[in-house]
């Protein structure tokens, strides 16, 4: 299709353009939209980014990063006359979140990078976020102001006070409009509830409470009270020499307000209801695969360690992710998952290097798409993978400077194992592990998808055929 | 005042509005107080609805009280034409803060309306009621009891009773939880012949409810559904939903029950409570005693002193004794604690020397315990102790006790100690103080260690209001005068100090020949903080 005839097309099928849930149909091809972040030379360690979070709608998308900052875009509004460019996010809002601190009593230094941020649900002008480091959660809210008083008795128009004694005549002031200022301001910070470093959080369906999560303790709080949480989950044992698991990841059932999951190191998923008990050390429901006797090896352990948990948004699933795979469960079946996805098989043979450079460690996360038919998660080289649970598709792509010409469709890469290696392919052992994707974000209903890259935010979307 | 402006530029009920959102807190305080005054003087709706949708929620409620006293002074068809109206606004309104902001405004304004007007309300109220928001349900249910208030009886049976049942059997536990507390509302304006049919229902499903925070409200409530229901229901219903409580496999359920334990046994009526307590509560509270949840058994101890008086002295001993007696054994320091700090009830109840057999060597005990809190506790009970049991006793058991605590290793229990010793002497008076005390705190400064020495110098500080010149001067001036040459500086300046306190007390002649020698040599010591102390003093005493 030349270009004016899609462009024809783009105009006629706009409306169900944007509001088309995301499906990987074996026509959808993802293309480039935008590249945000510092260039290469420059960059320091500050600028990593460490989480990527639409909000609920999709038009904020939030990026947090080493360096304890909160970067917020925002979609721009789809106008007609604009027809190639299908609403781009440009930057809303900056603030610095958290600030590095130094813990006086341990002698340790509490990192200000961003774990994790997490949307409150709309309830009027202004947007909510929690954002967390290792100690200390944060509710921030984001408003805009397009007005400002003007026309004071006591003060002039720069600010400067009047003498009253100049004063004859009283005005009352007016509000006139301004140039749109966006402003972040801190509401509540919710510290001192960690001993450990928190690795989740997660807002309630009740939009009253939500929970956080460190290895060895969830805390449930209300966002009013900021000086109280109380303690739902405690896996520390009594003696920490019998220490054999962590909590990994945690997140509510998205209706449900009293279910939530967690994840452990040990490959297990918990799922557990707090209207049983006020301590919730007993779970509802245990998930876990039986080990497979043949893949048995020194490794199995450390890679079968979750990194990330993710309801569907029916609610009826939950995906998993370890350092291999991804899984799919049903919440109705604990024994087993119901879909397997290799993520990068060809690693399995290589694990006692990635052991000795720690890549075996990293946490890679997952998401669902808006309609839970396609998920994606991470990889090395810059490579994300995208599986389709109705087609059984599977494709991987790659978040790289060459493919950033605007609108440039995504080719689909391989990794040869072994044996000869086609033009387009790459070998394993060529394969950049400093350069990996760990963090990625699904817009709620659209086919958009931001994906984190060391120091850079690629946002891609797809294109109808 | 100028004119306000007639384009369309906000008038200014805007600047208020504005400061409401401004950062600085003390003028969003500032336009809030002034709220009420204003919007009497202008009648703006505009504000008020802007107000109820503010996200803070101390705004808010801030608003909804204005409104709810404004409605006060609004005649019925003011009501009807501008503050209905802002009340339905609210209802449809699309924010989820409107709707609970509009819940609490029911009962203020449907008293003064039509028949057709009040129909309609009531109408909004179920709405809110079934809103499929969790937060709306929650406000609307908590305002329910409000509302009931207001209405006549017939209504309240017909219209409340139904919103009540679906409520107490919403999906949510949080709805649920809630209705426990209506319950006792809405009990309260019910007549006796409808109560058993429908609160009694309710009361025992949320007692059986399977989540643990309905069956939590149900015990925190309980006293107060037990005077809302009456003796009669009390006895057929409340005591076994009660024994249930107690036994319920949530420790927060059953120390919530344990808290309640003393106030329904002595609400019970007097015909039956004896026998009720002694055949179907006693038995569950020795379960509780020996309670895997340290909470549990804390909670009980705290409360089940107070049996004591309901049950008389033949039965304290017989039956309460050996559950004091456990929970004094309690591995748990709070736990004894709680015990030690209700013995008065007891005391009453079955006389000093009863009390004292079993006290005693857990008095010891603790006042040895590990936890220097725990020791701290004992200590500033002593003085109670001590005029409880008198001063033979004292003397003998307790004396020696109190004096090791003025050698404890933690700076807060030489303190209490010290402080201790002055309550003593005003018990047991100056010649008592002379014969026991005052030497043993006077050996004290031949102590090695200078933190000994320094608290007999506090000691010291505080004997001498008590125990007058005399003593003062006689006994334990010499003391203080001859530690002006101690080698450690913090005792010299620490004397200076003494010598101020001590001094107002002393005679004039003491003070020349005496004090004013030391001081003046002290104010030629080598140590910068000493000099300074001992300046101080003489300036004071007017020695200088």
């Amino acid at each position: 299709m030349n270009l004016e005839r899609r462009q024809e097309h783009t105009i006629c099928g706009l409306s169900s353009w944007s509001s088309r849930l995301g499906a990987l149909t074996q026509d959808t091809l993802w293309c480039f939209s935008q590249l945000k972040g510092t260039v290469e030379i420059g960059a320091t360690e500050a600028d990593i980014i460490s989480t990527v979070e639409f909000n609920h709608t999709g038009e904020l998308l939030a990026t947090g990063d080493k360096g304890g900052r909160v970067v917020i875009f925002q979609r721009e509004q789809e106008s007609k006359n604009q027809v190639h460019r299908r609403g781009e996010y440009n930057v809303y809002s900056t603030f610095q979140s958290h600030e590095p601190e130094f813990d006086y009593l341990k002698s340790l230094e509490i990192e200000e990078k961003i774990n994790k941020i997490r949307w409150l649900p709309q309830q009027n002008a202004a947007y909510f976020l929690l954002s967390t480091n290792d100690k200390t959660v944060k509710l921030w809210k984001v408003s805009e102001r397009d007005k400002r008083p003007e026309g004071y008795n006591l003060k002039d128009e720069e600010g400067r006070l009047r003498d009253p004694a100049t004063i004859t005549t009283l005005r009352v002031p007016v509000l006139r409009p301004m140039d749109l200022m966006v402003e972040a301001t801190p509401r509540r910070v919710f510290a001192n509830a960690h001993t450990y470093h928190i690795n989740s959080i997660s807002v309630n369906s009740d939009y009253e409470t939500y929970m956080s999560a460190d290895d060895l303790r969830i805390n449930l709080w209300n966002f009013e009270i900021t000086n109280q949480s109380f303690n739902i989950v405690d896996i520390k044992p009594a003696n920490m020499e019998e220490l054999t698991e962590v909590i990994t990841a945690a997140e509510f059932h998205p209706h449900h307000c009293n279910t939530f999951v967690y994840s452990s190191s040990k490959g297990t998923i918990r799922l557990c209801d707090m209207r049983a008990s006020a301590l919730c050390d007993r779970h509802t429901k245990f998930f876990e695969e039986p080990e497979d006797p043949s893949n048995r090896s020194f490794f199995s352990e450390i890679i079968s360690s979750i990194s990330d948990v993710k309801f569907s948004h029916s609610g009826r699933y939950i995906m998993t992710r370890d350092y291999l795979t991804v899984k799919v469960w049903d919440l109705n079946m604990e024994n087993r998952p119901i879909e397997t996805y290799q993520v990068h098989d060809y690693l399995r043979s290589k694990l006692c290097s990635l052991y000795e450079n720690d890549c075996i460690f990293d946490k890679f996360e997952c998401v669902w798409n808006g309609s839970d038919s396609v998920i994606m998660t991470g990889s090395y080289n810059n490579f994300f993978r995208m599986f389709d649970r109705n087609t059984k598709r599977d494709v991987t792509l790659e978040a790289s400077r060459e493919n950033s010409k605007p609108r440039a469709i995504l080719k689909p890469r391989k990794v040869c194992v072994g044996g000869k290696r086609r033009k387009d392919e790459i070998s394993v052992d060529s394969l950049d592990f400093s350069k990996k994707i760990l963090h990625t974000a699904w817009h709620p209903s659209e086919n958009i998808i931001a994906v984190a890259a060391t120091n850079n935010l690629y946002i891609f979307q797809d294109k109808v055929n | 005042m100028a004119e306000p402006d007639s384009d369309d530029s906000l008038n200014p009920m805007s600047i208020l509005i504005d400061e409401l959102q401004n950062e600085d807190i003390q003028l969003r305080i500032n336009s809030i107080n002034k709220l009420s005054t204003i919007a009497l003087a202008l009648g703006v709706e505009k504000t008020r609805k802007l107000l109820a949708v503010v996200e803070e929620a101390i705004v808010r409620e801030k608003a909804v009280e204005s409104l709810r006293a404004i409605s006060h002074e609004h005649s019925p068809s003011h009501l009807e034409d501008h503050f209905v109206p802002l009340v339905k606004r609210l209802v449809g309104g699309d924010l989820v803060n409107s709707r609970i902001s509009a819940c609490s405004l029911f009962s203020v304004c449907y008293p003064g309306v039509s028949i057709a007007i009040k129909a309609e309300l009531l109408q909004c109220f179920r709405d809110l009621c079934s809103d499929d928001n969790l937060l709306v349900r929650c406000a609307a249910a908590s305002n329910l009891g409000d509302f009931a208030k207001v209405l006549e009886i017939d209504d309240i049976k017909s219209e409340i009773i139904p919103i009540f049942s679906n409520l107490a059997s919403d999906e949510q536990d949080s709805v649920r939880l809630l209705m426990v507390e209506m319950c006792v509302n809405i009990a309260q304006l019910l007549p006796q012949e409808a109560l058993e049919a429908l609160v009694m229902i309710t009361l025992c499903h949320a007692g059986e409810d399977t989540s643990w925070r309905v069956r939590y409200m149900v015990a925190d409530k309980f006293t107060e559904l037990q005077t809302a229901v009456g003796p009669e229901i009390t006895k057929t219903g409340l005591v076994p939903a009660f024994q249930n409580l107690m036994k319920d496999y949530e420790p927060e359920v059953r120390a919530a029950a344990s808290h309640k334990l003393k106030e329904f046994c002595e609400n019970l009526s007097a015909d039956y409570r004896e026998n009720v307590i002694l055949t179907e509560i006693l038995p569950f509270s020795q379960e509780l005693v020996s309670d895997t949840n340290q909470h549990v058994r804390s909670a009980l101890a705290s409360v089940i002193m107070g049996l004591c008086p309901i049950l008389g002295k033949d039965n304290t001993i017989e039956h309460l004794m050996p559950l004091f007696l456990a929970l004094l054994r309690d591995e748990c320091s709070d736990v004894r604690l709680n015990i030690i700090s209700n013995l008065n009830c007891v005391k009453e109840v079955i006389g000093i020397q009863e009390l004292s057999k079993f006290l005693l060597p857990t008095i010891m005990e603790l006042a040895e315990d590990a936890k220097w809190r725990v020791r701290l506790v004992i200590v500033e009970y002593m003085p109670l102790l001590a005029g409880q049991f008198g001063l033979e006793f004292f003397d003998a058991q307790l004396h020696s006790l109190c004096m090791s605590w003025l050698v404890d290793h933690v700076y807060a229990i030489r303190e209490a100690a010290t402080n201790n010793l002055k309550k003593l002497v005003e018990q047991f008076g100056k010649e008592w103080a002379l014969a026991t005390v005052i030497p043993r705190v006077l050996t004290l400064s031949e102590e090695p260690n200078y933190l000994h020495r320094m608290t007999t110098l506090f000691c010291i500080n505080v004997l001498s209001e008590v125990c007058g010149q005399d003593i003062t001067t006689k006994h334990m001036l010499p003391t203080v005068l001859y530690m002006a040459g101690d080698p450690v500086a913090n005792v010299r300046f620490n004397v200076a100090k003494s010598l101020q306190k001590i001094g107002s007390i002393l005679e004039n002649s003491t003070l020349q020949t005496e004090v004013k020698p030391i001081l003046e040599k002290l104010t030629q010591d080598r140590d910068v903080d000493v000099k300074y102390f001992a300046q101080e003093a003489l300036t004071v005493l007017f020695l200088a």
